[in-house]
């Protein structure tokens, strides 16, 4: 089991999701953050725009998958979200330790899906 | 007893004849009311307050990153627009000149002073008129902004604006309410603005919204308000602006005010409360948007009507302009699958058409002496006329758009590119961020 977070550009995130249901990958968490890379923000000004402080809005998605799962969240994540310009995000893969479904007490792979 | 009636009635018709015998001779001179002029003054004030109660109202109900740019547009008629009102407007509307539209005599407001200019009203200062009916001007063509809201760029916004009032409302305007129009000659009955601000409006937003064609999203999932509170608050500051809108256009503080204050408020109570049911009804909840559609929908519709039915009238135009709107907005939009973000023609062109019609219906003398009967009052005369008032100006603003439409997107383009559409025009258009998310 792996978790794999992405931070996308907010206005990505209609379109990553489009491609993450087509890959059949539909549990998702999305929450709105704020952050910059390398480029501290600054190439990033739209049009002069100037963010205070250089922090970006940006969008970070979290899925929790299955091994055979990976690569295809992987590759609809960078499908929705590539432009090929500076800001269009990263995407991190971490070993996930246990699962635990809730309402049923299901725990790993069987938890994910 | 007997007697003392007698002697009343005698002095009654002396008293009248005398009356009578003056106005055959001469009209009586204009003099400045101070109520009449603290009324209207007021009004405009109130009227003036609609447009950012529109901002509120059309804000709340976009995605948070097009929130500025709503309230921007309304904000920017209101300032673009009293400058044009003023250099040219008033004049192309109100100066008489041919029965299509006004002389330029007035052009700057050279010659509007602090006389009252009787065929307008004989009690107020002329400038007292001229800015009550500058603040019409200028929301009119703000109701537009919800059909093309989340897509237009600035620039085309601003350039299409100033034309369509110049173009399109101010000649509609003229041919209503001013002196020599052929509408109003024709006797038209229109009396706060149903056909030269809702109709006008409402059509120009449904050529607007098929031309500039739908939102990137529209297809694919709904687009929830981003704020409903805001919504509500700018509905809140419409209705009570709609008391200056209808009653301040008695341009007196007098028995016609009243009425029209009245009607007003209950076709607004009537309509918000049928749209609430419909709601129950169709949707399993009463809506606060719903609620509040409704409220703004008898308002629009009552606009026409407000000097001329009386109160139980004011509640059937009321609930029937919110089964009407309720239809235009509901099934409407989606069969035909034009994307009217904000229902400005569902809710204004739907309305203004019914509230001008319906004049034609419930119109009453008794109310009114200087209006005329409607068709359920014996004159179905009156009701062809409010048919013609709405189908010209229908035609009229359907063409008149569509044209203006084609000049702006082929000098500067109407549309924003796909990117700062999704972006959002709050950034892409204006630089600002309506909300922050740490500070």
């Amino acid at each position: 089991m792996k978790l794999v977070t992405a931070i996308i550009k907010p206005h990505h995130l209609e379109q990553v999701k489009e491609e993450l249901y087509k890959a059949e990958v539909n549990l998702i968490t999305v929450s709105e953050v704020l952050g910059h890379g390398r480029q501290k923000g600054v190439t990033e000004v739209y049009r002069g725009f100037k963010e205070t402080g250089n922090l970006l809005r940006k969008i970070r998605i979290e899925i929790a998958v299955n091994d055979n799962f990976v690569e295809p969240t992987i590759k609809a994540i960078i499908k929705g979200a590539k432009t090929g310009k500076t800001g269009d995000g990263k995407i991190f893969v971490v070993d996930l330790a246990e699962c635990v479904r809730i309402r049923t007490e299901e725990r790993g792979g069987e938890a994910i899906g | 007893m007997k007697v003392s009636r007698l002697v009343a009635l005698c002095c009654v018709l002396v008293l009248s004849s005398a009356g009578l015998c003056f106005a055959a001779q001469s009209p009586p001179a204009p003099k400045i009311d101070s109520g009449d002029t603290a009324w209207v003054l007021m009004s405009a004030a109130l009227v003036m307050l609609m447009t950012p109660g529109l901002a509120f109202f059309y804000g709340g109900l976009v995605r948070r990153k097009n929130y500025l740019s709503v309230l921007m547009q309304c904000f920017i008629v209101l300032a673009a627009l009293s400058i044009q009102w003023v250099l040219l407007g008033y004049s192309l509307s109100f100066a008489p000149g041919t029965s299509w539209i006004g002389g330029l005599q007035w052009i700057g407001l050279k010659g509007v002073g602090f006389e009252p200019y009787p065929s307008y009203s004989a009690t107020i200062p002329h400038q007292a008129f001229m800015i009550f009916q500058a603040m019409f001007a200028v929301i009119t063509p703000a109701l537009i902004i919800g059909a093309f809201a989340e897509r237009m760029k600035f620039s085309a916004f601003l350039i299409f604006t100033i034309l369509w009032a110049t173009f399109v409302y101010d000649p509609v305007a003229h041919w209503i309410w001013g002196v020599g129009g052929w509408l109003r000659e024709m006797g038209a009955m229109d009396f706060a603005g149903g056909a030269v601000v809702h109709i006008n409006a409402g059509i120009a937003a449904l050529v607007a919204a098929v031309m500039i064609g739908k939102r990137k999203c529209f297809d694919k999932h709904s687009v929830p308000p981003h704020s409903l509170p805001f919504s509500v608050l700018g509905a809140g500051l419409l209705w009570f602006g709609w008391f200056g809108f209808n009653a301040g256009s008695a341009l007196g503080a007098n028995a016609l005010a009243v009425n029209a204050f009245v009607v007003t408020h209950t076709a607004g109570a009537a309509a918000a409360l049928t749209w609430a049911i419909i709601d129950w009804k169709f949707n399993g909840a009463p809506t606060m948007l719903g609620t509040i559609s409704g409220a703004i929908a008898g308002l629009a519709t009552i606009t026409p009507a407000a000097g001329y039915v009386g109160i139980i009238s004011a509640i059937f135009i009321g609930v029937v302009a919110s089964i009407l709107c309720f239809a235009a907005v509901s099934f409407l939009k989606h069969k035909f699958r034009y994307d009217d973000s904000l229902d400005a023609f569902g809710i204004h062109g739907i309305g203004g058409i019914w509230g001008t019609l319906a004049t034609g219906l419930f119109a009453s003398k008794a109310i009114n002496p200087a209006g005329a009967n409607g068709l359920l009052f014996g004159n179905p005369k009156q009701f062809l006329i409010q048919l013609i008032t709405v189908a010209v100006t229908a035609g009229y603003a359907l063409i008149a758009t569509y044209i203006l439409y084609k000049i702006v997107d082929w000098a500067v383009g109407i549309r924003v590119n796909e990117d700062d559409e999704a972006i959002g025009l709050d950034l892409t258009q204006h630089n600002e961020h309506a909300y922050t998310i740490l500070d």
